[in-house]
Parts: structure tokens; sequence; C-alpha cells
């Protein structure tokens, strides 16, 4: 964004700003390094914390989430207000159009709460990088995405050994129906895509797309920042050009974020019906 | 481990993580759990449950109110039937009443018609016998007293003279009996 790199070089807020470093007038593009900020309780360091903005908007989001969430289902009004509305309006889309659709009318209830859970802590998550200051999406922090994949993981799981017993291993693992000859590579297959790679993807592609965006935005922010401020004459102009294609990946990258919050909901969901399902 | 944290920190390898951001996303998102699945859903499940049965009720309701308002419009109707029934029965009543009263006064008036009739002969023949009687004496009297001086001849005995005169008398009956009957 245009707040990015110059006016806060140098200045205490740095933790709050997408660094943009001009060393000897040349450019330097940000990299990795320059997305993990100092952090704000520099004497956890020494015990590895890191307690950093990462953590603190994770604990904001839960603020933000469980106070809107309480206050919108409070009031419980025949005819809800216009917060009232909003609060009901994304409860339902999870409630209906992931669980019920996905799990089915019998059995989606016991996991309304999971799912809405999930559902608004990876969009605020992922909005954070989208607002103005706080401009980090958490989830681009692959603890975060680890974290969420693998409580998914242990959910669905312990959930398939509770509804079928240990039997679960072999619902999960040997699809009916195939021949008896290729039904040993089929099992493998299966056990590797099932166990192995399915909460890797789960975290994998939340993480890599927060990331790629917020890299994407930050590239382009500071681009337009040297340009428009460093850059020889004749290259000036071409700042408004990044500027304009930062702002459209921007735009760009909230829906993203909306969608990775849907998609991340979704295949919880997919999962829990894999769990609950008698056949494979 | 605290290797691999360091090297997350410092940005490194993207792909191993700050294990103290698995620990405050693990611990806040159960906190986020709990207060979802402990105030937020049940709260939004009773409105949606509330709002279906008011709905259901409401529509409940408006179908009681439609029966009712048909059951009072069939009684009304009914009601209307029956006092058209009741005022024509009151009106043919009241004229077979007024045509019996008018029958009684008829009679009751022919009744006492004849009875001062009856009163009027009787009466009459009353007096004709009290004037019969009172002549009988008188034209005896009159007539004996008109003989004797006419015959001179004294007719003073009375009990010869009275039936002469009754003779007479019953001569003139006979005579007038005779008449009526011609």
């Amino acid at each position: 964004m245009p707040n990015d790199g110059h006016l806060q070089r140098g200045n205490a807020l740095i933790a709050l700003a997408l660094p943009a470093e001009t060393e000897n007038g040349g450019f330097h593009a940000p990299g990795l390094e320059d997305l993990h900020l100092p952090e704000i309780l520099p004497w956890g360091a020494e015990y590895g914390t890191g307690f950093g903005k990462q953590m603190l908007l994770v604990l904001l989001s839960i603020a933000l989430i469980s106070w809107f969430l309480v206050a919108a289902s409070r009031r419980g009004a025949m005819v809800p207000g216009k917060f009232q509305f909003l609060g009901e309006y994304s409860y339902s889309f999870v409630r209906n159009s992931v669980g019920k659709d996905v799990i089915g009318e019998r059995d989606f209830r016991p996991f309304i709460p999971l799912l809405v859970s999930l559902f608004f802590f990876i969009l605020v998550n992922n909005l954070f990088g989208s607002i103005p200051l706080l401009q980090l999406p958490t989830t681009s922090h692959v603890g975060t995405a680890y974290a969420l994949a693998g409580i998914v993981y242990v959910f669905w799981i312990g959930l398939g050994i509770k509804k079928h017993g240990l039997r679960y291993f072999k619902v999960a693992t040997v699809p009916s129906g195939v021949p008896k000859a290729i039904l040993p590579l089929i099992v493998v297959i299966e056990i590797i895509s099932t166990f192995f790679v399915r909460p890797i993807t789960h975290s994998l592609r939340l993480f890599a797309t927060m990331l790629s965006g917020h890299l994407i935005i930050a590239l382009s922010a500071a681009g337009s920042s040297f340009l428009l401020l460093e850059a020889d004459g004749l290259l000036k102009p071409l700042g408004l050009l990044t500027l304009a294609g930062g702002v459209g990946m921007y735009l760009f990258e909230i829906l993203i974020q909306v969608l990775q919050a849907y998609v991340f909901v979704l295949l919880t969901a997919i999962y829990i019906q894999g769990s609950l399902a008698e056949d494979h | 481990m605290n290797n691999a944290v360091i090297l997350a920190a410092e940005g490194a390898n993207p792909l191993i993580p700050n294990v103290w951001e698995i620990v405050v996303t693990v611990i806040g998102f159960a906190i986020l759990l709990f207060i979802v699945s402990k105030f937020v859903v049940p709260a939004f499940e009773k409105t949606y449950e509330e709002r279906s049965a008011a709905i259901e009720g409401g529509i409940a309701k408006a179908e009681a109110a439609q029966a009712e308002a048909n059951a009072a419009l069939e009684s009304y109707k009914q009601q209307l039937t029956d006092a058209r029934t009741e005022a024509n029965r009151i009106r043919e009543e009241a004229r077979a009443e007024g045509a019996q009263i008018l029958a009684d006064l008829k009679e009751k008036a022919a009744a006492e018609s004849a009875r001062i009739t009856e009163q009027a002969h009787v009466q009459i023949e009353a007096e004709r016998q009290a004037a019969v009687a009172s002549l009988r004496n008188e034209v005896g009297t009159l007539a004996t007293a008109l003989a004797g001086k006419i015959v001179g001849e004294s007719l003073a005995d009375d009990a010869r003279s009275a039936r002469v005169v009754d003779r007479f008398l019953s001569d003139l009956e006979s005579q007038q009996s005779a008449g009526a009957s011609k």
C-alpha cells in the first residue's frame, strides 16, 4: 500500500510497516526476512517465544470474533437489525451452505461450532492482511496454518474412530468395489493421500496463498515507493503503473482471503463427512 | 527444536513453524471454539427455532381465525334463517288467532242478540197475559153493567155473570184461535 515504506522509514512504528529498504540508492525487493517483524516483547526472544505482531493479531482476532458473534446472537430478535442480520447471515452461510449441504441434514448439527469457529477465525485472520496498519494475514505464518489443519486432522480421525471403532481405518483406506489384484496399490495410495497428504495440503494451501498474496502486495508497494521517490526521472511514471497494479492485487487479495476461509471450512466439512460415511 | 524456531524467526525457511505461534493459535482457537459452542450457536439456533415457531404459529393462528370466522358466519346465517322462520310462524299464528277472535266475537254477538230477542218475546208475552187478565176483569164488569142497564135485569148475581163472561171470552178466544189457525 502507498503508506508502506517511505513514510515510516526509521520510525518507531516500523513494527507495523512493510519495509522497503533502499541501500545505496539501489532497489532491494522485500523478501521473507522482511516479513518477519521485530518482536514486541524482545526479552521473551531469549526463550524463543518470539511473541510478535502475529500472535498479538491472533489474540485480537479471537477477541473481535467473540465480541461480534456474541453481540450479534445475544439479542435474538424475531426481526433482526442490520448488525444481527450480518451475524445471522454469515452464521447461516456456514451452517447451511457448508455444514448442512456437505455433512447432511441428519448429522451436521454437532459440527456447527467447529465449522463456524474455523470460518470466522480464518476469515478475520486472512482479512488482517488487507486492513491498513494491521496488514498481516496471520495465516501466512505457517505455525497458525499447521495448528488449524492439525486440529481438524485430529478431529476427523478421532470422529472416525468414535463412529466406527478401529474398523474406521479399513473404511477409510479400503475402497469397495476395487478388483483384488490392484487393491494393495490402492490401499497404499489411500493411506498416503488420506492420512499424510491431506493435512499437509490442507495447511499449506491456506498458508501459501496468504504468504504469496502478502508478498505480492509488499513487493508492489515497495516497488511503487521506490519508483516514485527514488528512481530517475523517466522511470518515475512507471511507479503509477505498479501502484495501480498493487491496488488491483490488494482487491484481488481480499477475494482470495475470503475464498480461502471458505475453502478451508468446506474441506473440513468434507473430511468430517468422510469420517461419518459408512462406505469409502 | 530451538534451532528451528530461530530459523523461522529469521525467515530462512517459511515451512518451519514458530512453535509459539502454534501454541497461541491452538489456545486462542480453543477459547473461540468454547465461546462459539457455549453461547453463539445455542443463541442463533434458539432464534431460528423461535422464528420458525413464530411463523408456523402465525399460520396456525390465521387458520384458526379463518375457521372461527367461517363458523361465526355460518352461525349468523343459521340464526337469520331461524329468525325468518320464527317471524313467519308468528305472523301465521297471529293471523289464525285474529280469525279465531273474529269468529268468537261473531258467535258471541249472535248469541247475545238471540238472548235479547228471546227476552223480549218473553216480556211481550207476559205483558200480553197481564193485559188479557186485566181486560178480562174489567171487560166483564163493564159488560155486565152495560148489559144490566140495557136489559134492566139485575145481573148482580156474580156467579152467573162470571160464568156468562167466561163463556163469552172462551168463545172469543176460540174464535180468535180459529182465526189465527185459518
